[in-house]
């Protein structure tokens, strides 16, 4: 398509209001005093964890399943033992919020075009090298000022400010599990639905559950080796294939990206390995996001990912049959846009943050009439 | 290059440059006191063990070694343990004791800083907090933050608390005897955790290389002048929250300028209390310390965990 006078105004003027909605709701939340110790009270119980004995609990809400001694906290550190209860500490206390457009996330198969409410708390389950987050991902919640926000006030923000969606994103929304739980409840009340944008790093039953309250999943697939899983991330990667299977099974709209790293994850033939896995056990449809590195937090030395790398893998991934393959963090690319598997005509038209959709009426191409698969209103 | 990459890179430079390569005390024997006391140990007794133990230690006079060691202009940082509250944490009548031999050798009040991670620990375990004013200073690095440069260093990327960068130019680490339900025990080295800002991501493996790493960084090994164990009040099992009933009082102080030595000690005495109550040992339970005996390496050589190279003296 060529951006038209009146297409690229529209566009801009929606990029502004994302810009500055926010300031107008700045003031809605207050900041969480940084001093104030929450008292047990103030506090919200966590789900998903076992009593045992000598007041010790295992969290079961990740497959890190921490054993947590009283007054000790889970390695994702916003989860405390407190005499044998265990609580979130982050529970109501975003430490950021803005308002996205959802390709951001990216879901590109998600209401294309639409804003999401997209909130974070602090604190990860993993530590990956690349974290480009790593300053809210990898602190503490005293060690952050947070805004206090409930549920109801994230819903009503998100419906005031024109977002479709509540996205729970930035950091890893799994160690936030029962504010996001809670505000997506609060969101679908108010017609705002709920996007989770994932490591996938998360114990089966706590994700079914989460489920029933989500609208569509991101997983951020980290690589598929569990070399890199282990050495890159501290974590595994048997429990997010796991979780994408259910993913699957549970039918729940989810897409994938894949961030390429120079050296490490890069290889033509882990990439096809992925590849025949995604479409053995999840099928051809899953979109699927090879995004660009940068150097970040502990990973420095690397450059960049060479936009042919990029390119290799999308071939790689077209080659063996998966139908929604993009290419992330290189504004202006072709692969950015999404196209009809069948005919090959252009459906959705993307310039970075930029989307206009052009070829698909009610979830199905406007030219050949494929069923184009995804949440389309 | 601004301000804060130059510091940071000086950190760095000081980290990967000969210091780390310098056997610190590893090749020589290393020498750790164990000052026992008996009855009501207040703070007069407790500076009696003290003394007892740094004679000893260092051969000379009590009052002479800390005039040798600190002085006018030092900022003197006592580093407690108090995440377990009034119960397991390092004892005020301990740190009275040294503060006051500080002020003795001429270190200022003011220049006296006792810390750990929060106020509210320190308030928890007993401290009342104060920072300005002419007397002793005693807060948590959330009073001042985190110096802002990631450090990254072996196994272990964090910030650091200010107090301990920024601040202080001398340290002594007053960490407790204790055990530890994932690293096996948490003594001197594992105090330093207190000193990061994601001590959560170092425990997997029982804290093995990670509490080791951490050690080697020249700001915590330099600085770290003296390590003081407060045995007072020990715990064998069930840490790090305090656990009454696993609790005895050894009534003692562990002293040594060879951190892994006296990590290494303290951990064989929790071994020996476990056996003699009928737990199983730290190995068995699947959390044998080993990271003492990486601190060790010819990677590391922080210090001694061979105990043919460790002179245990008890007075
Ligand atoms: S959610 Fe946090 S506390 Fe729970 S198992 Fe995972 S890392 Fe541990």
């Amino acid at each position: 398509m060529l951006w038209t006078r009146r297409s690229f105004v529209k566009v801009t003027l929606s990029a502004s209001a994302a810009t500055f909605l926010p300031c107008l709701v700045r003031s809605y939340f207050p900041r969480f005093p940084r001093e104030d110790d929450p008292t047990d009270e103030s506090l919200t119980e966590a789900r998903h964890y076992e009593k045992l004995p000598y007041k010790k609990i295992r969290c079961v809400l990740c497959p890190r399943e921490c054993v947590v001694d009283d007054q000790e906290r889970g390695y994702c550190g916003v989860r405390e033992n407190r005499g044998g209860k265990y609580y979130t500490l982050v529970y109501g206390k975003p430490c950021t919020w803005h308002v996205d457009p959802i390709e951001k996330k990216p879901l590109f198969h998600f209401l294309p075009g639409t804003k999401a409410f997209s909130i974070s708390t602090v604190g990860c389950n993993v530590e990956c090298h690349f974290c480009q987050n790593w300053q809210i991902s990898q602190i503490r919640p005293e060690q952050s000022t947070d805004y206090i926000a409930s549920p109801l006030e994230i819903a009503r923000a998100a419906y005031y400010t024109g977002c479709e969606s509540i996205a729970y994103t930035y950091a890893e929304p799994v160690i936030f599990y029962e504010y996001m739980y809670d505000c997506a409840v609060e969101g679908h009340r108010r017609g705002v639905r709920s996007v989770m944008i994932s490591n996938g790093y998360i114990n089966p039953e706590p994700m079914r559950q989460l489920c029933d309250v989500l609208d569509a999943v991101k997983i951020d697939f980290k690589a598929y080796t569990e070399r890199f899983y282990s050495n890159v991330c501290h974590g595994h990667l048997r429990p997010v294939l796991d979780t994408l299977v259910l993913l699957k099974e549970i039918g729940i709209w989810f897409e994938m990206v894949y961030l390429v790293i120079p050296t490490l994850n890069d290889s033509p033939d882990e990439i096809r390995s992925m590849c025949r896995w995604i479409i053995e056990e999840l099928g051809p449809d899953v979109p699927l996001h090879f995004t660009r590195f940068f150097p970040q937090y502990k990973l420095r030395n690397l450059p960049p990912t060479p936009v042919k790398t990029l390119e290799r893998a999308w071939k790689i991934a077209k080659g063996e049959g998966l139908n929604f393959v993009y290419i992330g963090n290189v504004p202006g690319h072709k692969a950015e846009s999404t196209y009809c598997p069948s005919c090959g005509r252009r459906l959705i038209y993307r310039i970075g943050y930029m989307t206009e959709v052009e070829g698909l009426r009610d979830g199905r191409c406007v030219y050949c009439g494929r069923e184009i698969p995804g949440v389309w209103k | 290059m601004d301000r804060r990459d130059f510091l940071k890179r000086a950190i760095l430079g000081a980290a990967l440059g000969p210091g780390l390569l310098r056997p610190t005390i590893a090749g020589t024997r290393s020498r750790v006191v164990v000052s026992v006391g008996k009855g009501r140990l207040d703070e007069g007794a407790v500076g009696v063990l003290l003394d007892r133990g740094i004679e000893v230690l260092f051969g000379a006079k009590a009052k002479d070694v800390w005039q040798e060691l600190f002085g006018p202009g030092d900022v003197v940082g006592l580093k407690v343990n108090c995440l377990a509250g009034r119960g397991m944490s390092t004892r005020k009548e301990l740190v009275g004791a040294v503060a006051r031999r500080l002020i003795s050798a001429g270190v200022r009040p003011e220049d006296i800083v006792i810390w750990d991670r929060a106020n509210a620990d320190l308030r928890k375990a007993g401290y009342r907090t104060n920072r300005g004013g002419n007397e002793l200073q005693c807060y948590g690095t959330d009073e001042v933050g985190y110096y802002p440069a990631l450090i990254q260093h072996m196994s272990v990327g964090s910030l650091f608390s200010r107090i301990l960068i920024e601040q202080c130019t001398k340290v002594i680490n007053l960490p407790v005897l204790k055990d530890h339900g994932i690293c096996g025990v948490t003594l001197g080295m594992k105090n330093f955790f207190g000193a990061i800002h994601n001590p959560n991501k170092y425990h997997d493996n029982a804290g093995d290389p990670y509490i080791a790493d951490l050690n080697t960084l020249p700001f915590i090994r330099q600085k770290t002048v003296l390590t003081i164990l407060d045995g007072l009040l020990a715990q064998y099992e069930g840490g790090p929250p305090y656990m009454p009933q696993w609790t005895w009082p050894f009534g003692a102080l562990l002293l040594s300028k060879d951190v892994v030595a006296l990590d290494y000690t303290g951990w064989q005495i929790i071994e020996k209390k476990r056996a003699e109550k009928g737990l199983p040992s730290l190995r068995e339970a699947g959390r044998e310390p080993l990271y003492i005996l990486t601190a060790a390496d010819p990677q590391h050589r922080l210090g001694n965990a061979d105990p043919s190279l460790i002179e245990v003296i008890y007075v």
